[in-house]
């Protein structure tokens, strides 16, 4: 056995005391859905978010079935058009974006400052309420008949020319919007004025600076989007030129406002992956982040890039050749300091105490897809090449390994490392390993082939295409198969830890980190006095010294 | 940013779920002290406030963009304006500000009477501008110059700039409407607040509110301050 | 092409230079990916947690590793954004002497025009070893007209001449694909380009047509009545079109304009938006007069016309200036001219 178990971590007081904490608290529904507790409101987002990327899910395996052969004999084109679009709209607007903030950041984030909550939380309550009913504009786009015009909604023909709900959509995703404006609000303010006492900007969980620019990330590019997507409903409800050049507009300024947001946005999907791979490698290796101030300013450096690349997504949508340089340029800046990152987890295993647990499966499958879908994303940087691949598969491999193999991976990640602070209940760690492993070979059997056709000459968005590509997507659609098996296993076997878990101490992990510093599940105020810290993030030897003089365990 | 927000607070802070007690009615239960609290709403406000800032500049973007695309259109467009309504809104407005900053100082002064007082000139004043600015729309529809099916404007010197004002007139509407609608959604919030002064929740100890209030109110005029000259004086 | 092809066929000038920098890179990032995950998989083996290894040794990063692995990248980076660049630029500058052809795509189909006057649908005839330069526009929404096989790409916008070019170095038939989701059949908006020898090509075109394009729109220059007003004498109530093409032109306001594809274009649709020094503001719109094809057509003429006489024309370094200002849309920053030793291809 490569790893101890985790009751053999020298330092660990299992707590098996059942005392009341925020589950326990209060009864009823009612309480649920009108709770201010940041905790209970993250219980909220888990479920809301598991529905939608179930239903995004089943999107796309429609989708994969519908290519296993080159004719388009499954579904209409209309029907396949829709799929893809419904599919990108859900899992960005309505999982990917609110997952891992809404839900671990939620959950964790004020805990690891030593707060009682939220700075605003009714606010926080207030964000799940909007998410909802922009969710329900997804739900009822869906059911009555859904939408066409590919999840970016480029003009002029999502003004002009779809005769699918696109108003109710773009109201639904506007909406959805300030469901995040508010969650990053929250968390900015309460990141500057809600830290204990000693922990200082310094002492943060990387955690929490990731989630500081995926904050910052989300207040600045959010409303970019709001008004862009206010233009397209006036555009199409009143039937204007805003963006249609037979009136008189420009449908490429639709795309450099809707870039200037959904680029940044790709930001607010990686950056709070990388949050929760900072935290899972610190307690897989017991050490502390290499290069942890590297890693925390390269968080704000992404952020700040992240905003300067929007044109980059419009290489061969007619721009001069000397603006296309200058993106070409500074998407090869932001690069590096994503570089830094992979480059500083890989280094904190050296001489680490690593373990192979569920959780760090999943970092080691992160580090590595994420590494491919980092390169990638030079060749599509790099000019010359974008030409070609531009809208291939080779576009929708590349993304897919950032937004599946890095942030469902860390998501994953996250989860069941957090799994027992939220519920108190251990994973089975058996059936655990093998979902990751079915995660890691699925996924790359369904992403891989995709760069290839995508060279090839595959282009994306097809219902049909050319024979010769049948190969390498009938090689995807059994990677899908294998993925979905990944994704389904752990939804059925944490539903039964739910119950049949065995009960996790306090700290299950032998982590470092304040939210291993209160019992599992948390009381319904966290911390039963507010606590001084006095160590530095992962400092291990300080943390076990802090924790044994307050026996606060 | 400061750490002593956090710094400086005790760690002495009793369990129960709701921190009142003691405690000053309107500390909620998740803060230290008033202090942190109303450090918190202050810089929230200031961050909300930023995030409308990037609403409004997407906006003002495209509008430049066709501008720059259209200039006679836009000259032509913004004839369409009667400045002189739109100055008078904005001394309008510039008043409500001022009301609403006293209404501010009022309540940090505790009294309580002028900030009520202040509030409902704010209101008043809010009103007034947004009653001005829906005759000015009931005078376009009027006269054909609402963007889509019912622009039925031709511009008589040269018909060809007819699409661009229609254009314009789509960012007018569009601009204005948002502004409007804030203005709105402002009046609303001076209502609850009016009722709240004159209940007496708001003293020396407990203004955020108010504050925040001011903070939003102040924004939305100031957003005004750009929208008149490049609406009405092009 | 056979069944299972992991690479597509190499039948352009430039698919070299893109395939080579996109084999590079795959190597780079491939070793480099390979090393990550070699590193990752040896240190979870041989520091994996054993009872004598509960807790990590600390160590201090070293500032020099940091400063390795911040800046060893950044150069690498900035390497491969120069050859992307480089090779952007060989497909943006259209060769001189590029044949003219014409493309509009429409929801769903493509259609081509050469400039002896056939036209073709899903279908193009084209010589190997010429450069060949499709101006194109879109009827409707965006398109994007993609030769995997040149590793060519333009995305096709309403309203507005796109231009592209690639010279085909291998005889065959290749696919078209649209590339820009345009609606529901989007995936059967493709084609097939046939790359011919030259004298094939010639016995193609030697096929019927109507006309060469440029007659075909002098014709329509005279449907539409253009030639009251345009005539070949200074003095009518329209400016001269002689020796138009590619110059620089003097507005009424005061602007200056280079009379491209894109000028001439909007003053067909729009004529007020530029007027010419000189001139009264009378000429009719024909917008939704004349389709995209006729359009095609009369630019042809008017090309043809203006070409004659030997004016002065904007030099390819000026031409190029001209084109690093902000783009607007509605005044195309510089064109490819009669002249386009130099011009980029990528004009708004």
């Amino acid at each position: 056995m490569t790893s101890t178990t985790i009751d053999d971590a020298p330092f660990i007081e299992p707590s098996t005391r059942v005392r009341r904490n925020y589950i326990n608290d209060e009864y009823g529904v009612l309480s649920w859905l009108l709770t201010k507790d940041h905790k209970r409101i993250a219980i909220l987002y888990l479920i809301s978010v598991t529905i939608f990327f179930i239903v995004g899910g089943v999107f796309a395996f429609l989708m994969r079935l519908e290519l296993l052969t080159p004719e388009g004999d499954m579904f209409t084109s209309d029907q396949y058009n829709k799929l893809f679009t419904l599919h990108g709209i859900v899992m960005i607007f309505f999982f990917l974006i609110p997952a891992i903030p809404a839900v671990m950041g939620n959950f964790i984030l004020p805990i690891m400052l030593g707060a009682k909550d939220l700075a605003f939380p009714k606010i926080n309550l207030l964000s799940w309420y909007v998410y909802m009913i922009g969710g329900t504009f997804g739900v009822i786009v869906i059911i009555t008949g859904g939408v066409d015009t590919g999840w970016t909604f480029y003009t002029p023909f999502s003004t002009q020319y779809s005769n699918t709900k696109v108003f109710a959509t773009t109201l639904g995703a506007f909406i959805t919007g300030f469901s995040s404006i508010l969650t990053a609000l929250n968390f900015l303010v309460t990141i500057h004025r809600m830290r204990a006492p000693g922990l200082t900007w310094f002492r943060l969980p990387l955690f929490v600076w990731s989630m500081y620019a995926t904050s910052v990330v989300i207040m600045l590019a959010t409303p970019v989007l709001a008004i862009t997507l206010v233009l397209l409903m006036v555009e199409r409800a009143l039937q204007v030129g805003i963006f249609d050049p037979a009136l008189g507009g420009d449908p490429v300024l639709y795309q450099h406002m809707f870039w200037f947001y959904s680029h940044p946005a790709v930001y607010i999907m990686i950056l709070p992956g990388m949050a929760v791979i900072s935290e899972c490698v610190a307690a897989f290796t017991r050490k502390k982040i290499f290069g942890y101030k590297f890693v925390a300013f390269s968080s704000l450096a992404i952020a700040f890039l992240g905003f300067l690349v929007w044109a980059h997504h419009m290489f061969v949508a007619g721009m001069s050749v000397y603006s296309a340089m200058i993106f070409s340029f500074l998407t090869m800046l932001v690069a590096v300091p994503s570089a830094i990152k992979v480059f500083n987890w890989t280094a904190t295993m050296y001489k680490a105490s690593v373990s192979w647990q569920t959780p760090m499966l999943y970092v080691m499958g992160f580090i590595g897809l994420f590494t491919i879908g980092g390169v990638t994303g030079l060749f599509l940087g790099a000019l010359g090449v974008d030409v070609h691949v531009h809208d291939s598969y080779f576009v929708v491999a590349h993304f897919h390994y950032i937004m599946v193999g890095g942030t469902i991976m860390a998501y994953m990640a996250g989860l069941h490392y957090w799994w027992p602070k939220m519920t108190g209940r251990m994973y089975p760690e058996w059936w655990g390993r093998l979902s990751a492993l079915l995660v890691f070979v699925g996924f790359n059997l369904t992403f891989f082939p995709q760069f290839l056709v995508g060279y090839v000459g595959m282009p994306r968005r097809y219902h049909a295409y050319a024979p010769e590509f049948q190969v390498l997507n009938v090689l995807s659609t059994a990677g899908a198969t294998v993925l979905a098996a990944g994704y389904l296993l752990p939804m059925i076997y944490l539903a039964w830890s739910l119950k049949f878990g065995r009960r996790a101490g306090a700290n299950p992990w032998g982590a470092a980190g304040l939210e291993w510093a209160t019992s599992s599940p948390p009381p319904k105020e966290n911390f039963h006095e507010t606590p001084a810290v006095t160590w530095d993030a992962y400092d291990y030897p300080a943390f076990l010294k802090a924790m044994k003089e307050t026996q606060n365990v | 940013m400061s750490e002593d927000a956090t710094l400086s607070q005790s760690a002495e802070h009793a369990a129960t779920p709701h921190g009142h007690g003691h405690h000053h009615p309107f500390l909620q239960h998740h803060f230290e002290d008033m202090g942190q609290q109303h450090e918190a709403s202050t810089l929230g406000m200031w961050f909300f406030v930023a995030q409308e800032i990037l609403f409004f500049g997407g906006v003002f973007c495209a509008y430049f963009i066709y501008r720059e695309m259209y200039p006679e259109a836009w000259a032509a467009g913004s004839k369409l304006q009667h400045w002189e309504i739109g100055a008078a809104n904005t001394v309008v407005l510039i008043g409500s500000s001022l009301t609403m900053a006293l209404a501010v100082w009022g309540a940090q002064q505790a009294k309580r009477k002028l900030t009520t007082l202040m509030l409902v000139l704010t209101l008043v004043l809010g009103a007034i501008f947004v009653g001005v600015k829906g005759y000015e729309y009931a005078e376009h529809i009027h006269h054909g110059q609402f963007p889509g099916s019912a622009f039925t404007y031709q511009h008589a010197q040269n018909p060809a700039l007819t699409p661009g004002i229609e254009l314009f007139m789509t960012f007018y509407f569009t601009m204005t409407g948002l502004h409007a609608l804030h203005m709105i959604i402002g009046a609303g919030l001076l209502l609850w607040f009016i009722k709240r002064t004159w209940r007496g929740d708001f003293g020396p100890e407990y203004y955020s509110p108010v504050e925040i209030m001011g903070l939003y109110w102040h924004f939305v005029d100031i957003v005004w301050i750009f929208l008149f000259p490049l609406l009405y004086l092009v | 092409m056979n069944d299972f092809p992991l690479f597509p066929e190499s039948a352009s000038s430039v698919a070299p230079l893109v395939d080579g920098l996109y084999l590079f890179l795959v190597a780079v990032t491939g070793a480099v990916s390979l090393l990550i995950w070699i590193v990752i998989f040896f240190f979870a083996i041989k520091y994996r947690r054993r009872p004598d290894n509960e807790l990590a040794q600390e160590q201090e990063p070293p500032a020099a590793l940091e400063m390795t692995w911040t800046i060893v990248p950044l150069i690498v980076f900035i390497g491969i954004f120069v050859a992307g660049a480089w090779v952007f630029f060989r497909m943006q500058r259209v060769p001189a002497n590029a044949i003219e052809i014409y493309a509009t795509g429409r929801q769903w189909m493509w259609k081509f025009q050469h400039p002896t006057g056939q036209r073709e649908i899903n279908h193009l005839h084209v010589p190997v070893g010429r450069a060949i330069k499709i101006t194109a526009a879109s009827e409707d929404v965006i398109h994007s007209l993609w030769f995997p096989s040149f590793r060519v790409k333009a995305d096709i916008l309403p309203n507005r001449y796109r231009t592209m070019w690639f010279e085909a170095t291998k005889t065959g038939r290749y696919h078209i694909f649209c590339a820009e989701y345009c609606g529901t059949l989007h995936s059967g908006m493709v084609g097939w380009v046939e790359v011919m020898e030259p004298t094939e090509y010639q016995r193609w075109l030697a096929g019927g047509s109507e006309g060469s394009l440029a007659s075909q729109g002098e014709k329509l220059f005279e449907k539409y009545a253009c030639n009251t007003c345009h005539t070949s004498t200074a003095g009518a109530r329209g400016p001269v079109l002689a020796g138009l093409y590619g110059k620089t032109r003097q507005l009424a306001d005061g602007r200056s304009v280079v009379a491209d594809e894109n000028y001439i274009r909007e003053s067909i649709l729009n004529p007020q938006a530029k007027i010419a020094a000189g001139f009264q503001p009378i000429m009719p719109t024909f917008q939704g007069q004349v389709n995209e094809d006729d359009l095609i057509r009369l630019l042809a003429y008017v090309r043809t016309v203006g070409s004659e006489p030997a004016n002065a024309v904007e030099s390819p370094a000026s031409a190029l200036e001209s084109r690093g200002a902000p783009p607007s849309p509605s005044s195309p920053p510089g064109a490819p001219g009669s002249q386009p030793a130099a011009s980029t291809g990528t004009n708004q």
